[in-house]
C-alpha cells in the first residue's frame, strides 16, 4: 500500500464553484472502504512534487474511485485538480489509507453524520455505501453549509433522503439560507446540533467531519451532552489521517 | 499471419527505459508549478511547510485536569512509577526547540517546547525490555522503542510557543518525540508501558507504519 501508483483520470464534474469531482480508475485497486482517504502527488516539469491526502466520496470493491476537491484560495495542489486536471491526465495516487475513520456495511449502530464545507465528502461515501447496501439502520446526516450553492451532492443527497427510508438529511444555512427556510442562516450552535441530532438513547456512531474547529466544537458539545467519546469519530478536512 | 509485436533490441531498451524513466520521474502533470523546491535541507520528502498549527485526532479531546493527572511508567515487574503534576512541574526541565513533521504532509520548523526529559524521568527505572506503549488520556495509544525516547530524544511537554499546551494540541501534557512523525508525539499523555517486543498503537492498528521516521517516509504500513 505504500507505493504510488498510476491513476487516469475518467471523469470530471463540477459540484459547486469551488469543488470538482475527479473520477480516477488505478489500475490494481482493490476498493476501498467509506471513509478512507488517498494521497495525491502532482509533479511539475522540473521535478518538484506536492504531496495532499484527499477524502474519497465512494466505496466499493471496483478499481475506480471518486475524490471531491475543494478549492483553496491558497492552495498548492487543489487549483490544480479544480481548475487544470482533464479526463485523460493521470496522476499518482498512493493508498486508499485509513482503518478508524470508516463505516462498513456489517456495522449496526443507527449512524450520526456531521459535516461542515466539504467536511461532506468521507460522509458521502458511507451514505453511498449504505444505500448501495441491504444494512437497515439509520443514517442521519447534519450538514453544516454556507449556502445552498455551497452544498456538495445536493441534488444526489436530495434524491436519496426522498427514495430511501433509512436517510434522514438536513441542513444548516451559516451565510445564505435558501427561501422559504425556516431558520435564519446562523453558524451551528449547541441547541440546534443537539435538536437535530439522533438523540443519546439512540446509541448513534458518530462521525464529524470538517474544519478543525468545527470539529472540536461539535465534538466538545456532545461529549458534554452525553455521547460517550469513544462512539464519535472525527476527521479534518484539508489533511487527514495522523494524530498531530 | 503473424499478429506477435516483433521489436529490435534497440527498441526494447528503448521501451524499458522510458518504463524505467517513468518509474523515477512520476507522472508529470503539465502546466503544474507548485510552490518549487523548498531550499531548506530541514524538510523531510513529501513534506510541506506550514506556519499553522493544525490539530488532527481520531475523536474528541479529553478534558483533564492537572490535580487529577499524572504519568507513569509501568515495568516487567509490575512496578509502577508515577509523578502527579506537582511532582512533574519539580523535576529539571528543558525548554528545547524542534522542527515537527506531521504524517499529513506538513512540518512546521522552530517550534519550542517546555518539559521534563525521559531521560529523567527513566533515571530511577529498572527495565530490559526495549519496546514501549505510549498511553494516552481518551485512550490513545502509540508504540515506541525505548532507544527513541533516551539520549535527549523526547520529553513530557507541557509548554508550547512560552503558553500552557492547549487542550487541543494535547494540554495539559503530550509526548514530545519530534524525529519521528508527530503522531508518535502522543497527546493528551497518561504513561508509557514497558514492551518486550514491539506492538502497534492506534494508528499503528490502522493503517500507519510501525516506527514513522519522516526521513525515510516510513507513513504508512
Amino acid at each position: 500500500m505504500s507505493g504510488w501508483r498510476v491513476a487516469d483520470v475518467v471523469g470530471a464534474r463540477r459540484e459547486t464553484s469551488t469543488a470538482r469531482t475527479l473520477s480516477l480508475r488505478i489500475p490494481g485497486l482493490g476498493g476501498n472502504l467509506a471513509g478512507q482517504h488517498v494521497d495525491v502527488r502532482l509533479t511539475a516539469e522540473d521535478g518538484y512534487s506536492a504531496v495532499r491526502s484527499y477524502s474519497i466520496a465512494t466505496a466499493g470493491t471496483g478499481e475506480t474511485l471518486e475524490i471531491t476537491v475543494d478549492e483553496l484560495p491558497d492552495g498548492e495542489v487543489s487549483p490544480y485538480l479544480v481548475e487544470d486536471v482533464s479526463v485523460g491526465d493521470q496522476l499518482e495516487v498512493r493508498g486508499p489509507v485509513g482503518g478508524w475513520f470508516v463505516w462498513k456495511p456489517e456495522h449496526t449502530s443507527p449512524v450520526q453524520l456531521i459535516a461542515g464545507g466539504s467536511g461532506i465528502v468521507p460522509l458521502m461515501a458511507m451514505i453511498r455505501a449504505h444505500e448501495a447496501s441491504d444494512n437497515p439502520s439509520a443514517f442521519s446526516l447534519l450538514y453544516s453549509v454556507r449556502s445552498e450553492e455551497a452544498a456538495i451532492y445536493r441534488d444526489e443527497l436530495a434524491t436519496l433522503a426522498e427514495r430511501s427510508a433509512k436517510l434522514a438529511v438536513d441542513y444548516v444555512y451559516t451565510r445564505k439560507a435558501p427561501a422559504g427556510w425556516p431558520a435564519e442562516p446562523k453558524r451551528l450552535d449547541q441547541a440546534t446540533l443537539l435538536a437535530r441530532a439522533m438523540p443519546v438513547q439512540a446509541e448513534p456512531s458518530i462521525y464529524v467531519c470538517g474544519q478543525t474547529v468545527f470539529v472540536e466544537t461539535v465534538a466538545d458539545w456532545l461529549v458534554r451532552a452525553g455521547y460517550p467519546p469513544a462512539t464519535i469519530k472525527t476527521e479534518r478536512y484539508g489533511g487527514t489521517g495522523g494524530t498531530s | 499471419m503473424e499478429h506477435g509485436l516483433r521489436l529490435r533490441a534497440s527498441e526494447w531498451r528503448g521501451i524499458l527505459l522510458q518504463t524505467s524513466k517513468r518509474a523515477i520521474m512520476g507522472i508529470i502533470s503539465s502546466g503544474f508549478r507548485g510552490r518549487g523546491h523548498s531550499d531548506n535541507p530541514a524538510l523531510p520528502p513529501g513534506q510541506y511547510e506550514t506556519d499553522g498549527f493544525p490539530v488532527l485526532s481520531a475523536g474528541p479531546a479529553p478534558d483533564v485536569h492537572t490535580a487529577e493527572w499524572e504519568f507513569f511508567i509501568q515495568t516487567e515487574t509490575g512496578a509502577r512509577h508515577s509523578w502527579s503534576w506537582d511532582e512533574m512541574m519539580a523535576l529539571p526541565q528543558d525548554e528545547v526547540t524542534r522542527d515537527i513533521h506531521c504524517v499529513t504532509s506538513w512540518s512546521k520548523f522552530g517550534t519550542t517546547w517546555r518539559g521534563v526529559s525521559l531521560d529523567t524521568l527513566f533515571e530511577s527505572v529498572e527495565t530490559t525490555f526495549d519496546f514501549t506503549m505510549a498511553h494516552s488520556y481518551g485512550g490513545y495509544t502509540t508504540n515506541v522503542p525505548l532507544e527513541d525516547l533516551l539520549d535527549g530524544k523526547a520529553w513530557v511537554a507541557w509548554e508550547f510557543d512560552g503558553e500552557p499546551l492547549e487542550r487541543a494540541h494535547g494540554g495539559p501534557a503530550r509526548l514530545l518525540v519530534p524525529h519521528l512523525y508527530f503522531w508518535k508525539s502522543a497527546k493528551w499523555v497518561r504513561g508509557l508501558q514497558m514492551l518486550q517486543y514491539d506492538e502497534p498503537g492506534f494508528w499503528e492498528s490502522n493503517g500507519y507504519h510501525m516506527y514513522g521516521d519522516p526521513w525515510r517516509e516510513e507513513r504508512y504500513s
